[in-house]
């Protein structure tokens, strides 16, 4: 298949793994940022062909293991009351909260909707006047430029019945926060191509330069991914930090400039906790006060829910690549993809998921 | 609408303009239920064995063995690319029976129906069970039919139940699966689910993708004439797909299984459309696919009798059976990597980005 099979050539790839082997002199700890690499990492056995110089750990870039519970938790709220119809991306139907998740609710007659774009949300509301239609919109920078899109579309329409409950992220205030914390161990980074596709690349020059670490803005294909790690090593061993971009297909310095606007119309940047690791400065959006009528938080007056996390998982230091899934106690046994305990055992992005489902057992 | 004449079954016996939908009183047992019996049910299903219109069937038993299989079809929506939930009920339970290596020759048929849903609709449900029961040759010899209220079904939900002499000489089960055997699928993995999905409320997308929805026992019989009792294992790797399949043959039978992610059969639609949403094709229904585990001795000729016949035509050589990892499944990945694959937990729902 055309633009696919190219980044997935079994020769290719043995090139890029014995330049790796060649560069690296010591070992070296990785952090690719997003869950997709993650997963093509895990999903094609490249951690298992990397040299065993190379440590990979894996970044908080997985949308639905760092929404907040109580995010989690006023979703529920919502979806429980009988005049909504509360729609989401799949991923996170199977989030836990503290005692369900979103498939429960509408296991037990909540009308919760799987939608695959906000767009269809609006449209939801605009068909079914006489009801609530709420979007949860959760995501990075990659996602949220079409929540910004629906919000504005919503208010062009004139619509009263639809609302979205945000829990965007950012990624730069996050690898400062990991950069920064006393413990860490990530010496290079993988940042996230698709991310980057949007907001482009020029955010991460200063933290690169602050923290002396080199950024490889990288792709998601299995040759993306190992020529992204053979750039950093290549890096970390010229002692070298700055920000490379292997992902020129799809990223410019300046990234996607109407995105970008339509994001500044709409949300502005706000303290925001994530789910395992605690509030980040300035780490999230928030819909500005003009788009405020389409706040669910506010419609439903769910700010007082504030619950409290599970004591075992570890979601937060493995998200901060501090440990691995199979460090965890509970992994594979208190907490499995039907009994999770944190949400990286359920996203198609978790660290959790792609080490239980590809079985990297330790 | 009403003079519609389905797979050349003619118009609607029941008056469309006297009874549009489905009423409760249809399955109640007074006359509306006579009328659906005798002037759409019976005399579409005709043949000698229903006629008598007696509690049950009576059929002759033959010597030998009888594989029986049922099951329950619950697909929304009732009508997709390729097939609907008529066809679908008689291509799967005989597709089930043929699994177990034996010739299938009747099913039984028990319908329940949401009061509302369009006679029109029940009439091309009907003619498409019995168009697909004639393609398979196999015979509905006693069925049933029930009306619920109103928003207690989804249209309508069928359950079959099929019967089927196995041959002489042949014993399908994991447990003669042996170390070194080769694992053949008939052709390309994930057409079903990818083309339910692509229609799906609020998921539509544009593709010319059918549902591979089909009955098996022929392509069977050829793979068994070519392999005879070499061949170890049939199994149709519908809900779950490949992966849950291999995962429950490698579980039952105790030996390893490893996949080529290189040699799977997918076509670059349904590639492209599982790339979009996330899904792993491994995991996706297939409804008219078969998975053959033979000995390694007659591999290349089981493999050449299914590529010979309509429905194998695509039919490869996707692993082997390995004694290392005993009850689970490998895929050796396109790069050269490996990693486990296990059985899914729950279904799998599109991603975020």
């Amino acid at each position: 298949m055309k633009y696919v099979d190219e980044y997935r050539d079994e020769a290719e790839a043995r090139r890029y793994l014995a330049a790796i082997e060649d560069t690296v002199t010591r070992p070296w700890t990785i952090m690719e940022i997003c869950g997709g690499q993650t997963h093509t990492f895990i999903k094609f056995g490249i951690d298992e062909l990397l040299p065993p110089e190379i440590q990979l750990v894996h970044g908080p870039g997985c949308p639905v293991c760092v929404t907040p519970l109580e995010m989690i938790e006023r979703a529920i709220a919502i979806a429980r009351r009988p005049e909504v119809i509360f729609t989401s991306f799949g991923d996170m139907m199977r989030v836990p909260g503290s005692d369900a998740d979103l498939l429960a609710v509408k296991a037990r007659g909540g009308d919760v909707r799987m939608v695959y774009s906000p767009l269809d949300a609006v449209r939801l509301a605009q068909a079914n006047p006489d009801r609530e239609v709420v979007f949860f919109a959760v995501g990075f920078e990659t996602t949220a430029p079409a929540n910004a899109l629906a919000v504005r579309e919503a208010k062009l329409l004139g619509l009263t019945n639809f609302s979205i409950l945000s829990s965007h992220v950012l990624v730069p205030p996050a690898m400062e926060a990991i950069l920064g914390a006393p413990d860490n161990r990530v010496q290079g980074f993988l940042a996230a191509g698709h991310v980057c596709a949007v907001m482009g690349y020029w955010e991460y020059g200063p933290i690169a330069a602050k923290y002396e670490t080199p950024v490889v803005v990288t792709g998601f294909e299995p040759l993306d991914l190992l020529q992204g790690t053979y750039m950093a090593v290549r890096a970390l061993e010229e002692g070298r930090s700055g920000v490379e971009n292997q992902y020129t297909r799809a990223v410019t310095l300046e990234g996607n400039r109407p995105a970008q606007q339509l994001l500044a119309e709409v949300f502005e940047t706000v303290d925001r906790p994530w789910r395992g690791i605690g509030t980040i400065p300035m780490s999230g959006y928030a819909l500005r006060d003009e788009y405020a009528d389409f706040d669910a938080v506010l419609r439903f007056d769910v700010e007082a829910i504030a619950p409290s996390e599970n004591e075992v998982c570890i979601a937060g230091d493995i998200m901060r690549g501090l440990s691995k899934p199979h460090d965890c106690p509970a992994f594979g046994t208190e907490c499995t993809p039907e009994h999770p305990l944190g949400a990286p055992m359920v996203s198609s992005e978790g660290a959790c998921a792609a080490y239980y489902q590809y079985g990297r057992a330790g | 609408m009403s003079d519609i004449d389905v797979a050349g079954f003619g118009a609607c016996p029941i008056p469309i303009a006297d009874y549009p939908n489905v009423l409760l009183a249809h399955g109640g047992g007074g006359s509306l239920s006579s009328m659906l019996v005798e002037t759409m049910l019976a005399p579409t299903f005709a043949n000698e064995w229903l006629d008598p219109l007696h509690d049950g069937a009576i059929l002759d038993v033959e010597e030998g063995r009888l594989a029986v299989s049922t099951d329950s079809f619950v697909i929304h929506p009732l009508f997709f690319p390729g097939g609907d939930i008529g066809s679908l009920a008689v291509h799967g339970t005989v597709n089930d029976v043929a699994m177990c290596g034996a010739q299938p020759t009747s099913l039984t048929l028990g319908m329940i129906i949401e009061e509302g849903l369009p006679m029109e609709d029940l009439w091309r449900i009907v003619t498409s069970i019995r168009a697909a029961a004639d393609e398979a040759g196999v015979a509905v010899v006693t069925g049933d039919t029930k009306v619920v209220d109103r928003g207690k079904g989804d249209g309508i939900y069928i359950n079959t139940t099929g019967f089927g002499r196995v041959p002489e000489g042949i014993d399908i089960a994991p447990s003669r699966m042996e170390v070194g055997d080769v694992v053949i699928v008939s052709g390309t993995i994930a057409d079903h689910g990818i083309a339910i999905m692509s229609v799906r409320e609020g998921l539509e997308f544009e593709t010319a993708l059918e549902s591979d929805s089909a009955s098996l026992h022929g392509l069977v019989t050829a793979a068994l004439d070519a392999g005879g009792a070499d061949v170890h294992v049939l199994r149709d790797p519908t809900r779950g797909g490949v992966a849950s399949a291999t995962n429950e043959i490698a579980a039952a039978s105790g030996l390893g299984i490893r996949l080529r992610e290189s040699d799977l059969p997918i076509a670059d639609q349904v590639r492209a459309a599982c790339e979009i949403l996330g899904f792993d094709p491994l995991y996706v229904a297939n409804e008219g696919k078969c998975l053959v585990i033979t000995s390694a001795s007659v591999a290349d000729d089981v493999l050449a009798a299914m590529r010979a016949h309509p429905l194998g035509t695509d039919a490869a050589v996707i692993g082997e059976v390995v004694d290392d990892h005993p009850g689970r499944v490998f895929l050796t990945s396109r790069i050269g990597g490996n990693r486990v694959v296990d059985m899914i937990s729950g279904e799998q729902l599109p991603r975020i980005c």
